[in-house]
This record gives C-alpha cells, structure tokens and sequence, in this order.
C-alpha cells in the first residue's frame, strides 16, 4: 500500500522553527524553513543532516515550499540553500517573496552586525537565496514536475500568508502554515475548499483556547486610546515591525477619521515604512473592506499617521506612538518608555505576548520600581494595559477548518504538546478521523488507498450503459465485465473482444460440467419436464427453453438428463455452463442437488 | 334656434364620420402588410444558403414584435423549417422564438402545443431539446387553467427526464416544479407512455425527489428550485423530504447548499412542530428547532453566498424555542482548559460590583475553574454560536444579515432582545458604515424592549462622535426611544450630547430633540440632577447663563420636559429659569412644553385653553368636520343667495380647524381648499361674460381669467400634494378642473379672434374629457348631474361640432351643473417641507468669486411626501428673475421615520457679479406630471436644468410650491485680477 510520511524537523510539538518533511508518492517535500527565536546556539536552525549527513540537499528535495514570512518560517532559508546547500525551486506567494528578504537582512543585521556573531549567512546569500524563488499566486495550480502540484489558498494569518495543498496523483497534503479564521481590521479569514486531502498538517497555537469577540478587544483599545489622549496624554503602543502593526494602524487610522480627532499619531521609521509600502501594493491580499475602497483611498495610505522623528517625543501635547521593538527590551520602544514612564497621564498599550524578563513582562506584572543600567531606577507612574492581537486560529476555527476541508487524516504541529493532546482528543471524538501529533525528527506514516483512474473504452460503457436502467445512478455500485490491459504505463478497460483482437489472441471457451444425481422415480424425458417447470417456476425473468432433443436450456446452460443403467431410479443430471455463466450455473447446481419437490 | 343648431351639428356630425373612415383607410393598408412579414421572414429564410445566414435573418427578425393575428402564421413557417433545418443552432434559435412568440400578448399558444411536442419527439441535439423543453414551459405558464395541455406537458417532461444531458433534466424539473401539480397524482398516462413500464401512480414531489440524489449539481439545484417553485406555487410539501433536504446541506457545490438551506427552511415553517429525532441519541426535537440548528450551522459555510442566506433566513424563524435562540450567542470561552468568562460577562460584573474599570490588567482574563475536558464540545452540533459566528464575518453582507436577523428574532422575543443588547452594541464599531448604521437602527426598533446598563451607554454614546452625520442622527433618533437605569445614565447622556453639539454644531436641532425625549422618558431620574443641571445652589445666586448658548437651551430643554411629568421639579428653579422658560416656550415650543408653573397660572392658564387642545377633543373636531361638510352638502346650487356666504365661511371655520387639529390639518386643509375652488368657479361663473359686449367683457376678463388660474393651481395642489387619496376624490378634483379647463376656453372663444387657436384648445379639451372617461371609468356613478356626466353624455355632439357650438354648449352645462360633494377618506396628509438650514437670519452675505460656483448646504425635512426622490426639486430664485431647478441626488435623501423623509444636500449657486450683497430665494418644489401628460414624462432628465425664466408655463406647470422660501443672502464678487 502506499503511504505518506510526515516528519517535523521543528516545530514538532514545539513552537518556533517550522519546517516539516513530508514524502507523498514517491516526491519529498519541505514545507517551511524557520529559526527558533529563543536559542542563539545550532538548535536555531532546524536539523538539516536528518535529510543528509553531507552533501547538497537538492537531490533529496524536489520542493521547498514557504508559508508566510515570519522568521520562524523562513529564517533558514538562505542557510539551508546556501550554506547547506540547495539548488531546487522554493515556492513562495508573491508578498512573501517581496517581504521575506527586509525581514531576513534585519535578522542577519541584528545577529551579525549587533551581536557580532561570525558562520552567519551574508546578505549576498539573502540574494542568491531568493533568487531560486519561484512566486505563485492564490489558487494557482503550479506544476513542480510531471506528477507534483501545489497549490496556495489564502490563509488570513499575516500578509501574504497562505496555506498549501501538495497533490501527487491523488494523494494530498494539506499545509496550513499559520492560519487565522477570523477576519481582522485588514485581512481576510481562511478559506480552503472541500479538496478532502489525505493529511491535513495544521497548526495548534491556540489548541485549548476559544477566544471572546474581536470586537470587544477592538473597542477596549480604541476607547482606552481616545480617552488618554482626549486627557491630554501620550499612548505608546510598542510593536514588532510587520503584521500586527498594519492591523492596529488601519484600526486608529479609521477611528480618527470616524472621531475627527486631530491628535497626531506617529510609525517609528524604518523597517516598517518599507513594509507598508508592500502592503499598499498587495491590495488584492487584504480583507473585503480595504479591497473595495482602494480605488477612492488606499487604506495603507494613512491621513493621520506620519513617521516618528526621534525629536517628536519630547512634543507636548498629546499623541499615539507606535515603536519597535514589542517586548520594550531595547531599541526606540524604550527610549521613549523611559521619557514618558512619569506621568500618569500617559499610557502604554501592550498589543502581544511579551517574554520573561524584558521590561515588557515585568510592567504587565506591575512591577512600578524599574533598574535601569547603571544603578538608576524608574518610576513606572503610567498606566500599562495589555491587550491581546494575535492572527491565529482558536481551537474553534481549526475545528471549523477540518470540517472545510474534510480531511482523512488530522496531523497537528506548532504547538505545545499538552495542549495538542486535548485538540487530538476532540478531533478524533468530533469528527473519528485519526489524528497525529509527532514530535521532532519523529516519522508519522499514513497509509493511504489511493484510487487508481482507468481508461474505458467508450464502447464498453456504453454498451454496458445499454444494459442498466435508463439512467446511471451515481450512488450505486455496478459491476460490469471487460479486461483490463495493463500496458505501457497506462491502464485500460476494454471489452474481452477487443481485447483478444488487440493482443491477437484466439479466444477460449471455458465450460463447466457437473452431474447432479437424483433419486426420481419417473421416465427421464417427465423428469426433464419436470425440471423444466421447477426452473420455470423459480426462474421467472430468465428464457428457459425446452428443446425437443431432451435438453433443458436455461439462458446459455444445458441441462440434459441420463439414468444409469443399473439403478432406473437415480437419475444423473447434466449441467454445463460456460464461464461467464459461472453465478448462474452454480446456483442451478445447488438448486438441483436439493432435489424436485413432488 | 334650437332646431337650425341640430341641423348644423348633424351636419357637421357626418363630415367628420367621412374623413373618421378615410382615416380607417390606412389602418386596413397597415394591416395588410402584416402577413407579409411572416411571408417576408419565409423568404429571408429560403433564401439563407447556410446556417449563418438564416442565423442572421432569425435574429433581425427576434428584433422586431409580431402582432397577435399572424404569430401563428408566423409560428407554421418557422416550423415548417425547423424540420428542414439541419443545423443545431438554427433549430435552438426557432425553438427559442417559439417561446419568444407564444408569449405575444392576445395569442393563445394552444394551437401550437401539439407541434411543438411534435418537435420533441426527433429531437437530437440535447440542447435543441432543452430550448424546446423551455418553449413548452412558456406555453405551458401562459395556459395555467387548461389541465388537459399541463398534464400532457408534464408526461413530457417525466418522459425526457431520464436524459443523460444535464440540460434536459434540469427544464424537465423546472416544467413539474412549475406547472406539476400535488394535490393528484399523475393520472395513468404516464404509465402507458413509454418511459414508465410498471412503476406505481406516483406524484410530482416524489418524482423531483429522486433528483435530489443526482449525480450532477445543476439538476440537483434544479429539483430543489422546482420544489420550491411548488410550495411558492401553493402546494403542500411533503415532510418525507425533510431528511434528504438537511442531507444536501453538506453537498459539495454552494448553489446546491444554498437552495438545500432555502428549503429547509420552508419545511421548517411549514411543520414546525413535527417531532424528528436526534441522530445518535434517543432524543427528539421538534422539527424547527433542528432546522434552525442545522441551518445556524450553515452561518459557519464555506460560500458566503449561503451564510447571507442562511443569516437571513435565521431571521424569520420565529416559532423557534428560546432555548436554541439563545445558543446563537452563546460561544463558550476557554483559555488553557480553564472556563474564562467573556468580555461582556465581565463588564457585567464590573458593573454589579460598583467599581469602575481600572482598564484590563495583564492577565485579569486568567481563567478561574478548571474545564471538564470531556465537558467542552468544540463543535457544537446546535446553534451555538451562530450569530456571534456571522457578527464577526468578513463579509459586511453577512454581518449585515446577521444584524437584521437579530433584531427580528429580538423583535419577537424580549429576553432574547436583552441577550442580543451586547453583540449590537459592539456593532456600532463594524468597519463599515452601513453595517454601523443599520445596527443603531436595529437597536432603535427593538428598544422598547430593553434598559440600558451605564457600561452600554457609555459604549453607545461614544459613537456620538462619530464624523458621519447620518451614524450621529441614527443615534440621537435612538437615544429618544432608549431607556436608561440610573441618574447617572442621564448625566452621561447629557454630557456627551453636550460633547457633540461643541463639536457639531449643525446637530443642534437633533440634540435637543433628542434631549426633549429623554427628559420626558426619565423624569424620576432627572429630578435629583436638577439642581446641579441648572447650578443652582441653596444658598448663593449665580450668574445667570446665557440664554443663546445653545448647550444652556438643551439642558434646559432637558429639564423642562422631565418637568412636565413630575410636578416639584419646578421648585428647585431659580427666578431667571422662569423667565427663560418663557421665552423658550415661545420661540422653541415644538421642544418645551406646557407646564403647571406656581407663580404664573393666569398668564399659563390662558395660553392653555388656545393651544393645549387635548387628545379628547380629537373626536369633537372629527364632529365638527363632518357637520361643516354635510351643511355645505346640502346646497345643491351655489347661486342661491346666503350659499356663498356659507361657504366662505365653512372655508374659514375648516382653515382654522387645521391649525387647531394637527391630527386633522391634512383634511381640513383639503376641504377647505376643495371648498375654495368651487366658490371661485361660482363667483367665476356669476359674471355672466358671455352676455356681455366684447369690450366690456375684456375688462372683466382679467378678472375671471385669474380665478381660473388659480383653480387650475388648486386642483393641482389637490392633487398631488395630499396623500391617502381614492379614486373618487382624484376623480372630483378632475372634473373640478375640467370645469376650470371649459371656463378658460370659453374665456379664449371669447376673447380670441382667430378661429383656428380657438379649434386647438377645443381640441385639447375633447381630450381631456376623454382621458377623463377612461381614466375614471368606474367612478362615473358618483357623478350623478355633474358636469362631467352631461358633458359625457354629449360626447358624440361634442367630437362634431364646431368650436363655438362646442363653447355654447358649455355654457349651458357650466351653470347647469351640480356641485359635487366631496367624501373624505380615512386619512390625508398634507405634503409640507420646511427647510431648517439656511435659517435666513443670517446677515453675513455669502462671498464669492463670479463665474465660481459656491455650495450651499441645505438641510430640510419632508413629510407625507411620496416618492420624494423623483418628486421633490429645489428652487434658486435670484432677484433679477432667474431661476434655476435643482434636482437633488437620490443619496441625498434619508428616511429618519414613516412619513418623514430628510433632505440633506448642496446646491450649487453663481451668477454674475453684482454691486452689493443680495437676497435669493431657495425653496423646495413638488414636481408632478399631470396625468394627461404622464405618457410624455420621459422628458430628458431634470438634472440641473438651467433653463432661464420659467416664462413658459409648461414648465412651471409641473411644480407646486412646497415649502416657505428662505432668503440667503449671497455677494458674487468680480473676480480680481
């Protein structure tokens, strides 16, 4: 039987550094190539000598295929190409593509140029690396080669990202990447068809989590917006430079334009600028609303968002800052903490997850005493809120998902392992389908029973078309005869006739011969009479002829009747039937070894 | 005399007949050369050597319509060469004119069913069959009372249902859904056709039915649409489909899921409390509570094509149990296992609690009890969560299904309208502005069901600042109908409004309208803020406020109408809130009301008995409408002396009735304008002109030409400005007219010379008499010795004589004729417009550049105006004479309420320069077309038209005057070089 492998090389019952292995029908397949962003050491980067122990990694790949462009899905894409070594197409959406480059060069400048570290790819490599990049665009069929295609369907998430159907004859995959069923301020929610795929890889960030309304978060944020600055007050709202940013960005900028409100709102500069632009130029990607009024206003194009000068922050008066990075552990997000950290009436809005240790964690969990370096301190007087933007699917959307898609078979990743369990769980009570949950470098196999497509002469069907009722009924099996010739690669039905000329053959008659013995007192010809209208009595809708010459013919089968010559009363009943006739032959076999009834 | 006139009328009477038949003339010619147009199509087509050619000639002749007489010659030789015809697409072009022709109006396709069943039969190209199958349905639509045609067309199509292409199958479905009947089964004709050898008598529906399961979408889509077709039709749907119509709701193609949710729903309504039982359990439910169930699952589709639907069908499932209904808003939250509790839940608490939310601490969502893993159902086999679903959809059609559906549902269901309270509210922050919009109107109908807490207030009351005017009136129109719990609610409310009136001024007017509604909704809650409304204090006096700010007038707006209701509130005034309330009650008493005041009751006292007339006199002033019209009904001539006197001062009594009686100002302004018009033509009619001389009788023309006119403008405000009119008061205003129309021609006979205008007018006359008869046909009966009725009865004379026979004969039934008494209808409203922006005080002129244009905003508002898109138009009247019409932009109109309709738009205004500032006037107009020259409405657009002055009458004539004209004053200076 054939059957599918799956094996995380990240992102196993983890989360962090996606990439995934998958060989379907004989083409091996990675999806995603993503870094961890807590390590620092080789457990950065996904384990590539899994796959080879030297050597280049393009003949053990037919295709790299890339999600979307956070770096835990595609940070090692320019080390696993150039510096492991691949040379085989990477599939990735057009935004991706435009994206994923700003977003590695600002990675390797923060690894290479801050921290100093040296093995690290350069940004020629970033270049080279996207060079083998092969765009697609959604629901485009894409022909890798002869026999495996992809195709991308749109996935929420992030800009650009997409979820990923991998078809090998008629086994599939289906990737997910990450994928957000709810719709948000500027994109759209997932959709996939009924496509009914083999496996379904789906990602589980949120595998016990239902989570409330969009709609009330938005309104918290905006009403605690517009109330610090109606205060007089400065908002700084720290971000990370793509994503979720645009999304609170489109949310102020159409709230002040719904208030009237004057207060300025500033977009720290750099890496963002550059990424708005591509997000003004993928209009098609975003959500309905945006997609409809770009003709008069493209949403992107903010009225009252200017870029931040690093001077605005001493300005008096009211404003909303956004500034990288999120978590407020360095860069301009806290500079311009520290200078607003005294007053009360300011407020800091923490729009995602902040890990241990930064100055982020440690204000959300109300310290008001912050060290510095050196051995100064800071008075946290301003307010901090936390409120919660993330792009993924709860537990009720991957639910809402499968049953889109209606897979066979469920494999869960990007998660954390006990949290997978109980998803696996209801998957396996709600729908029964099987569900998997390996861990890294661990190997699901699925069986698969592909069907195989056969050619059928025209003429066969419609001849066995002519037999049936008027009308095939889809939902009903029928059996039909022919001969199947396996020849050059390609399977055929064809009638027997056909068939024996075709590979000119004579044809031969298989015929069986049976006695039946029975004990009847009668002559032989009352006998055959009597057979005779037995069978006519049970056999009502076959023609059933007697011939004079002492022969019973039922459809194409003989049926003679002889007594021995010692013992007149037991009769030897002779059937013989050619193969074809084989169910019917056999039925009268028994029917007549049962005896007459007198 | 009387003797020589008839000999002359004769006379006439025959030479006229003789030109009638040579008119006849070319009538015959014309129909002569009809059947030469079906002999010219059979030509054309022997003539096409190639199936294009004939192509081409089928369709220039599809181009032009047949007459009823010749589409069955017309019908033979298309025939005639459908069989000859090899060609598939001829043959699907012939068959399709068939269909084309049989829907000629007058011709009675029955002649050509047995051909085109004929037709079928060698039919084999299938879609040649499926255009004829189509054919058969049109003929079969037009005969729907000939049972023998139906039952052989529906034989045919059981026939060619087993087709194997899809496009047969799918008419053949279309044909039983639409002409197959229930009630019996298909008699046993269809067992002796061929098709069926031995299947039992069965009906249409289980014959559809088995076409559920087909393999192809489109038949599937099909049989549904053809059930559906059938119950639209009256027939009663068999539940047995229930279970095959919930299966196709998890069919693969959206049109098949999207009819298969339609259908369920019919079932639901049609059965809904059959019990059906639950898969896999033991349990039952009542059958629409499982269809809501299922169709609440199809919120969460694929399509959204089938999420509207199912949104909106959601809406109408009334008989629901409140059980499932409250599932729909139900999601169960759940954080790392842990039951977490929702934002509104917890904003509830807060609430309750008294403390006022600090903002939402890192983690204070932290989950508390621990979940019962095997407890939480992931995918909940119900409703649950249904709407929460479809609010938060991407599609703003979606949501705004889903809010109508909600409010219906709220409509119907008080507890469920209180659950529903929060999802609305959060509405109010959709992205899109219509979804925002309909949501605030949404939460305005369903508001007598429902209090608002302080933290749902608060998020309703941030929306006050929202830039569109539209979002900002919606909700000052809701908060007039909302009921808040606590003083506080109040404060807030007043706060905020106060907030929007800074910032909006131009709210003014809604904002205290606004605040009239919630101080006499609330005036328990009102009264201990009083004191601190009016900063009043117990001891010192503080400066009086001013009474022009307009914050200060909605405060007080606020509390006197709280007042009125609630008797020791004015106790805690102070001396100058008196004295403002005077002048308030005076300048704004559409917002203040009468109120019991301690110190003032003589002057209040008198003031109530003129104005304050209460609701129970209504029936007293309906009396004395009623009396004043039976007493004017009782003169049967006007000429008798004493009845004009009467009359006028019945007008009188009526006129001042209205202004008294708003509830009956529409019919009393009617009578008494009606009234007005008959004394006119009576004292019209008194002067006697036509005894006089010719000169003398130029000077008292004048005098009579402009009484006619005014009739003329009267009958047209009848007309067109009252609304809830019947036949027979628009018939009576008719003939008013006509009476006006015979006086004004008789006026030209007499006045006019030439003897050729004269006949025109006659002309024009004979044919309004006309399309009064036509038009009012079966009114005649209550036309008894009118005017009207002898002129009717004098057609046959009038259409032969000549002009000046004709203008006697006027003459005589003019001052014979009966004075038509009017009966009222039920209700009429008077269409009236006042135009609240520009206010015309202003003495600032309005500056700019000649040969520029400068918008000015208009805002005004229209009552019982019907259509007021096409109908409403406004007028610029610059002082030197020119006007312009201004046809506003349909969006330019809104619908606050029933019968009320608010024009906010700009209109454009230049001219050249002028020496110093100037007044133009702006009005509104009600255009209308008379019903005379309704067939020449098509007129090239109005849009703008800048025709200079309105000199020609035809033009002024299609306008009444709506409103009072407002003076702008506007300074176009020359442009500087």
């Amino acid at each position: 039987m054939p059957d599918i492998k799956v094996t995380p090389l990240g992102a196993g019952q983890d989360v962090g550094r996606s990439c995934i292995l998958v060989s379907i029908g004989g083409k091996n397949i990675m999806l995603d190539c993503g870094m961890h962003m807590g390590y620092n050491d080789d457990r950065r980067f996904p384990d590539f000598s899994y796959i080879t122990q030297n050597g280049r990694l393009t003949e053990f790949l037919d295709c790299v295929i890339i999600s979307h462009f956070h770096l835990d899905h595609c940070g090692a894409l320019p080390y696993m190409s150039e510096m492991v070594g691949y040379d085989g197409p990477i599939y990735m959406t057009h935004p991706t593509k435009a994206i994923c480059p700003i977003l590695l060069e600002d990675f390797r400048k923060i690894t290479v140029d801050k921290k100093g570290e040296t093995n690290f790819f350069t940004s020629q490599m970033i270049k080279d690396c996207m060079k083998k990049v092969v765009p697609l665009n959604l629901h485009q069929t894409i022909q890798v080669d002869e026999e495996l295609e992809i195709k991308a369907y749109y996935a929420g998430h992030v800009l650009g990202a997409a979820m990923f159907q991998i078809k090998v004859g008629l086994e599939s995959v289906v990737y997910t990447g990450d994928y957000n069923m709810t719709p948000d301020r500027h994109l759209g929610a997932a959709w996939i068809d009924k496509c009914r795929p083999d496996i379904l890889i789906s990602e589980s960030t949120y595998a016990t989590t239902i989570r409330d309304s969009k709609r009330c978060r938005e309104r918290d944020f905006l009403k605690k917006v517009h109330e610090t600055v109606e205060r007089g007050g400065k908002v700084l709202i720290p971000v990370f430079a793509l994503g979720r940013a645009q999304e609170l960005c489109i949310l102020l900028e159409t709230f002040w334009e719904r208030m009237n409100l004057k207060a300025p709102i500033y977009f720290s500069t750099g890496l963002t600028e550059k990424a708005n632009h591509y997000y003004k130029l993928f209009i098609t990607w975003t959500n309905q609303k945006i997609r409809k009024t770009f003709v008069q206003r493209n949403m992107f194009e903010f009225k009252h968002i200017k870029a931040f000068d690093r001077s605005y922050a001493d300005n008096p008066g009211p404003m909303v800052v956004f500034a990288t990075p999120g978590m407020l552990h360095a860069g301009q997000s806290l500079q311009i903490f520290k200078k607003w950290a005294g007053n009360e009436k300011n407020m800091v809005i923490m729009p995602g997850y902040c890990v241990q240790g930064t100055v982020g964690h440690k204000i959300l969990n109300g310290q008001k005493k912050l060290e510095m370096e050196g051995r100064a301190t800071l008075d946290v007087k301003l307010q901090v809120e936390y409120m919660s933007f993330s792009a993924h699917a709860d537990a009720k959307g991957i639910m809402q998902l499968i049953r889109m898609a209606e897979p066979r078979n469920m494999l869960l990743v990007h998660g954390e392992a006990k949290k997978m369990e109980f998803l696996k769980d209801k998957i396996e009570q709600e729908f029964s389908i099987s569900c998997y949950m390996p861990a890294n470098g661990e190997t699901t196999t699925v069986v698969t029973n592909p069907s195989v497509p056969v050619d059928i002469s025209l003429n066969l069907l419609k001849r066995e078309m002519a037999l049936g009722g008027p009308l095939p009924d889809a939902k009903r099996p029928r059996t039909m005869h022919g001969t199947l010739i396996m020849k050059d690669n390609s399977l055929r039905l064809v009638s027997p006739e056909q068939a024996l000329k075709e590979l000119g053959l004579s044809e031969h008659q298989l015929r069986f011969t049976c006695r039946v013995q029975l004990h009847d007192p009668h002559s032989d010809t009352d006998t055959l009479g009597r057979i005779y209208t037995h069978l006519k009595s049970i056999l009502k809708s076959y023609s059933i002829q007697h011939v004079p010459d002492g022969t019973v013919i039922v459809e194409s089968i003989v049926i003679k009747v002889t007594s021995s010559a010692e013992e007149p009363n037991l009769k030897v009943i002779l059937l013989s039937w050619s193969y074809q006739d084989e169910e019917l032959g056999s039925f009268l076999s028994t029917l007549l070894k049962k005896g007459l009834p007198s | 005399m009387a003797a020589h006139l008839k000999k002359r009328v004769y006379e006439e009477f025959s030479k006229v007949s003789q030109q009638v038949t040579l008119e006849e003339v070319p009538a015959k010619k014309l129909r002569l050369t009809k059947p030469s147009k079906s002999a010219a199509l059979h030509i054309d087509l022997c003539k096409a050597t190639n199936p294009t050619d004939a192509l081409q000639y089928l369709l220039n002749f599809a181009r032009k319509p047949v007459e009823a007489e010749s589409v069955e010659g017309v019908v033979r030789i298309l025939l005639e060469h459908y069989y000859k015809e090899s060609d598939n697409s001829v043959r699907l072009k012939i068959a399709s004119l068939l269909g084309l022709l049989s829907k000629t109006r007058g011709f009675a396709p029955d002649c050509i069913i047995d051909d085109a069943i004929n037709t079928l039969n060698n039919e084999k190209s299938h879609q040649v069959l499926a255009q004829l199958l189509d054919t058969l349905l049109i003929i079969g639509t037009q005969l729907p009372d000939k049972i023998a045609v139906i039952q052989r067309l529906i034989d045919v199509a059981c026939k060619h249902l087993s087709s194997t292409y899809f496009g047969v199958r799918n008419k053949c479905l279309q044909l039983l859904g639409c002409l197959g009947t229930v009630d019996k089964p298909l008699s046993k004709e269809t067992d002796v056709g061929p098709g069926a050898q031995t299947s039992p008598v069965r009906d249409v529906q289980s014959i559809i039915s088995d076409y559920f399961q087909d393999q192809d979408p489109r038949v599937r889509t099909a049989a549904i649409k053809a059930m559906l077709q059938l119950h639209e039709r009256g027939m009663k749907i068999q539940q047995t489909i229930y279970n095959q119509a919930c299966k196709l709701l998890s069919d693969d193609y959206e049109q098949v899921r999207s009819a298969a949710v339609q259908m369920v729903w019919v079932l639901s309504q049609l059965y809904p409390e059959s019990i059906v039982p639950i898969p896999s359990s033991n349990e039952e439910i009542r059958l629409v509570d499982d269809s809501f169930g299922k169709i609440c699952h199809m919120v969460s589709d694929g399509s959204w094509v089938v999420r509207v639907q199912a949104a909106k069908l959601l809406g109408s499932m009334h008989q629901v149990s409140p059980h499932f209904l409250e599932q729909t808003l139900d999601k169960k939250l759940m954080s790392d296992l842990r039951r977490k509790r929702t934002a509104h839940e917890r904003a509830k608490e807060l609430y309750a609690s008294g403390e006022f939310s600090s903002g939402r601490r890192w983690a204070d969502d932290a989950p508390k009890e621990k979940v019962d893993t095997s407890g939480v159902n992931l995918i909940d086999s119900g409703a649950c969560g249904a709407f929460v679903h479809g609010l938060e959809d991407e599609m703003y059609e979606v949501r705004i299904a889903a809010v109508e559906a909600l409010c219906s549902l709220a409509q119907s269901s008080p507890s469920f309208a209180e659950k529903c309270l929060d999802f609305l509210v959060d509405m109010f922050n959709d992205e899109i502005e219509e979804v925002r919009l309909q949501s605030i109107h949404v939460l305005r109908q369903i508001s007598t069901h429902i209090t608002l807490r302080e933290d749902q207030l608060d998020t309703v009351l941030a929306v006050l600042e929202d830039s569109s005017r539209d979002i900002r009136e919606a909700l000052h129109e809701l908060l007039c109908y909302t009921n808040v719990s606590t003083k506080d609610c109040i404060q807030l409310a007043l706060l905020e409004l106060l907030k929007n009136l800074t910032k909006y001024p131009t709210d003014r007017n809604s904002v205290w309208k606004c605040l009239k509604f919630l101080g006499a909704r609330h005036p328990t809650l009102v009264l201990p803020i009083v004191p601190e409304l009016l900063s009043t204090h117990p001891y010192f006096d503080t400066p009086e406020p001013d009474m022009d700010d307009p914050a200060y007038i909605a405060v007080l707006v606020l509390v006197f109408n709280a007042a009125k209701s609630c008797p020791t509130m004015p106790a805690l005034f102070s001396d100058h809130t008196f004295r403002h309330y005077a002048y308030l009650r005076d300048s704004l008493s559409h917002l203040v009301p009468h109120l019991r005041l301690p110190g003032r009751k003589q002057t209040a006292s008198s003031g109530l008995e003129a104005s304050g007339v209460g609701s129970g006199s209504l029936e007293s002033a309906q009396n004395f409408l009623q009396d004043s019209l039976i007493r004017v009904s009782v003169l049967q001539n006007l000429e008798t002396p004493g009845a004009q006197e009467l009359l006028e001062f019945t007008i009188r009594d009526l006129q001042r009735l209205g202004e008294l009686q708003t509830e009956l100002a529409g019919s009393a302004d009617f009578c008494a304008t009606y009234l007005h018009c008959q004394l006119l033509l009576t004292k019209a009619l008194q002067e006697k002109l036509w005894t006089m001389a010719v000169p003398l009788c130029l000077k008292q023309n004048a005098k009579v030409s402009t009484a006619t006119r005014q009739i003329l403008d009267e009958t047209y405000k009848l007309e067109f400005l009252y609304s809830g009119l019947e036949t027979q008061q628009i018939a009576t205003i008719h003939n008013v007219r006509l009476q006006a129309k015979a006086l004004q021609l008789i006026l030209t006979a007499r006045s006019k010379r030439g003897v050729d205008r004269v006949l025109g007018v006659c002309e024009k006359f004979l044919q309004d008499v006309e399309s009064f008869q036509r038009l009012f046909m079966t009114e005649l009966p209550h036309f008894q010795d009118s005017f009207v009725e002898k002129l009717l009865e004098l057609m046959p004379r009038l259409t032969a004589c000549k002009p000046l026979d004709l203008v006697k004969i006027l003459q005589t039934t003019l001052r014979q004729s009966r004075f038509i008494h009017l009966k009222l209808p039920e209700q009429i409203h008077r269409a009236s417009a006042t135009i609240i922006e520009p206010t015309g005080e202003s003495d600032n002129p309005l500056k700019f550049t000649t040969g520029l244009v400068v918008a000015l905003d208009i805002d005004a508002t229209l009552e019982h105006v019907q259509d007021p898109q096409t109908t409403v138009k406004v007028q610029v009247l610059y002082p030197d004479g020119q006007s312009h019409i201004i046809h506003p932009k349909p969006g330019d109109f809104r619908t606050p309420g029933p019968g009320r309709v608010r024009l906010i738009t700009q209109v454009y205004l230049s001219h050249s320069a002028w020496t110093e500032a100037c007044q133009i006037e702006v009005r509104l107009l009600l255009a209308y077309s008379s019903s005379s020259s309704k067939q020449s409405a098509s007129k090239p657009a109005w849009n703008e038209s800048m025709d200079g002055l309105p000199t020609s009458e035809s033009c002024i004539e299609g306008t009444i005057h709506l409103s009072k004209p407002v003076k702008v004053f506007i300074m176009p200076k020359p442009a500087r070089r």
